[in-house]
């Protein structure tokens, strides 16, 4: 065991398993041609998960297996998987995957002397020849015990085994049930170095989350948190989501509110992308709606956004947005809109984040919608959903993901200070009023934050309309901001006022130039008696002229009448 | 494979003894059987598979450990494993000599 293993200095290379995201946790999956024990308390999905390993061995790595069944009889094995939508049958057929079922009854058994496995060995070799197998499953190997009642016999030749298997260089995956104050109850850990796997089913709160631990892994640099996992009809698949720092990607792009308004009011026309933003306030302020905006606008501009609901299903989140004039069924169609709605107690938070992310795994959105966040603080404390957020935002963010939050506020007072754990997780925060003056509620928007954005410090009213969301920027002046028909009154007082004014000056513009037309008159009036002066002046002088030269030669002929 | 049958009462003893090869334990247990039916009153018939050269034959009749006993007659089987080091013992089990 320890000769072989200082020879390993290059690192010990890895056989995946398929298993969604276990893979990435293990940077590789199972070590190759070694044994790993896989173990846990009844109804953890032992079975399964060695099935998977061994039937994606077959179907996707070329590898095929041997399954080595104590317990079930083969045909359970068939079936139990094909309601998982794995055909083991058929595999079998193509012959790269053999079960090999080793039933002991105790009762027809009878131990007289010294015996050994061998005949374990045999078959095993045989079935491992048969079809070139690199994988073999041992399930569950313990039973052996319940079988023989030499125990000394039965771990010399378990010991035996896995070494034999390793020499064979085979990937072998064993189950064995958990035991008291020890992982598995014959204690088989201490003869797997390798790789130690522990699955757990715990339920709190009438809520079961299936969990998986690494134990022990040889030569890898593995976490050592608990992983949820997830059986359903799609498979084993793990849930890696603890790993996550904050060395991700940033980037200078914006995205789209899609309310053309609040894009104004951040300075560069939109959000960062991969930012996450919290959408809070009190009910019917339009969380959703502006939520379902986000998603819209991220469709429309090439992007995918997956829109996790945890109120409404996907046909009401359709119809409703239909109001406020949002076709999302289009982007359904297109398939770039996915809408998942499952009700906070369906899972545990541990497990929600989980099938969220293997969501976004599958799906690729551009943007994810959270509505609401709120809806498993009743489920669970604080803190747990602060932990699960920040894992979500996080992850979102090492994806270059838009993250959106809308969170359900019980009270407008002190909404600040309630939310402020989860402030500091957000970049951008818009809060969402709904107040009430002069019997009426109106709603506001107000952009609380926006990290690296500098943004209007305006409260604006926020109006949903059939052909979409607006924002109003309130009436401001006189000392008061004034919004929905406050607002209109006011702003038809003012218009009056405006007119008022307006007619008014009309007229004394009016007064003015009929002045202004009476003075030229009385000019042009005065001009014409100034020429009609002129007139007579210049007559006069030619009278004048004409007199005098008519006494001029009067006096001439009187002074030659003189004469004569 | 080595047969030693004897002809005399009507309900024949049919036993199969599987080994593995030369081993120590298949040995004694060929030898310590030997020994028991050379002391075992009426008709029987033994058969030793060396499953070393036929393994299927482990996997169609379903043995685990060797050395491995098995009498297949009369109904129901039943079987002992061990190298049959406690001939009393043997016979209990065989229901043999009652």
């Amino acid at each position: 065991m320890t000769g072989d293993e200082m020879g390993d200095a290059k690192g010990i290379s890895k056989s995946p398993t398929g298993i969604e995201g276990f893979d990435e946790l293990t940077m590789g999956g199972l070590p190759t041609g070694r044994p790993s024990l896989v173990c846990g308390s009844a109804g953890c999905g032992k079975t399964l998960f060695a099935s998977t390993f061994l039937l994606n061995g077959a179907r996707e790595f070329d590898e095929p297996g041997v399954f080595v069944t104590f317990e079930e009889r083969p045909v359970d094995i068939v079936n139990n998987v094909a309601s998982l939508g794995l055909e083991m049958d058929q595999l079998i057929e193509e012959g790269k995957i053999l079960i090999e079922h080793i039933a002991v009854d105790p009762a027809e058994l009878a131990e007289i002397g010294d015996y050994d496995l061998e005949g374990l060995f045999l078959r095993l070799e045989f079935a491992i020849d048969q079809i070139g197998a690199k994988r073999v499953v041992l399930d569950t190997i313990e039973s052996l015990f319940s079988a023989f009642t030499n125990p000394a016999i039965l771990r010399a030749e378990i010991r035996r085994l896995f070494d034999w298997l390793k020499d064979r260089g085979m990937t072998t995956v064993i189950t064995a049930e958990r035991g008291d104050g020890s992982l598995t109850r014959q204690g088989l850990e201490e003869y797997v170095s390798d790789c130690v796997l522990l699955l757990d089913h715990r339920v709190h709160n009438q809520i079961s989350t299936r969990r998986l631990r690494i134990v022990k892994y040889r030569g890898t640099a593995h976490g050592t948190n608990e992983y949820p996992f997830l059986i359903d009809e799609e498979g084993f698949s793990v849930l890696p989501v603890s790993s996550l720092g904050l060395n991700h990607k940033v980037y200078d792009e914006r995205i789209s509110s899609g309310v053309a308004d609040l894009d104004a009011m951040l300075s560069g026309g939109g959000f960062y992308r991969s930012g996450s933003v919290l959408i809070s306030g009190v009910a019917g302020s339009g969380k959703s709606s502006l939520a379902a905006n986000f998603s819209h606008a991220a469709c429309a501009s090439g992007g995918r956004a997956l829109y996790f609901s945890f109120e409404e299903s996907a046909a009401q989140t359709v119809r409703n947005m239909r109001s406020i004039g949002l076709d999302l069924q289009q982007w359904i169609d297109k398939g770039s809109f996915r809408h998942i709605a499952a009700r906070p107690t369906f899972y545990s938070l541990e497990m929600h984040l989980a099938v969220m992310l293997r969501e976004v795994v599958r799906f690729r959105p551009t943007l994810v919608v959270l509505d609401p966040i709120s809806a498993f603080i009743g489920n669970s404390d604080q803190l747990e959903v602060q932990s699960m957020l920040l894992r979500m935002v996080d992850f979102l963010k090492s994806k270059g993901i838009t993250a959106i939050f809308t969170h359900l506020m019980h009270s407008q007072e002190g909404a600040m200070e309630t939310d402020v754990g989860m402030s500091s997780l957000m970049d951008a925060w818009i809060l969402l009023l709904n107040r009430e003056s002069n019997g009426e509620y109106n709603r506001e928007l107000y952009l609380l934050k926006a990290r690296g954005t500098s943004h209007s410090n305006q409260v604006r009213e926020f109006v949903m309309g059939s052909n979409g969301i607006s924002l109003i920027p309130p009436y401001l002046g006189g000392g008061q901001a004034l919004t929905g028909s406050a607002r209109r009154a006011q702003e038809a007082q003012d218009r009056r006022a405006e007119l008022q004014r307006h007619v008014e000056m009309q007229r004394q513009t009016d007064r003015i130039e009929k002045r202004r037309e009476k003075a030229r008159a009385e000019i042009a009036a005065l001009q014409a008696d100034l020429e009609a002066d002129e007139i007579e002046l210049s007559r006069i002088r030619v009278d004048e002229e004409t007199y005098v030269a008519q006494a001029e030669s009067d006096l001439a002929a009187m002074e030659q009448s003189r004469r004569m | 494979m080595q047969d030693q049958p004897t002809a005399a009462s009507p309900d024949p003893l049919k036993l199969v003894l599987y080994i593995a090869g030369q081993t120590p334990k298949s040995v004694a247990a060929i030898e310590n059987l030997e020994r028991i039916c050379a002391n075992m009153p009426g008709r029987y018939v033994v058969e030793v598979i060396d499953l070393k050269k036929t393994p299927q034959l482990a996997r169609e009749h379903n043995i685990v450990a060797i050395p491995t006993l098995v009498r297949q007659l009369p109904i129901p089987i039943r079987k002992i494993i061990g190298d049959l080091s406690d001939r009393e013992k043997v016979l209990v089990h065989l229901k043999v000599g009652e």
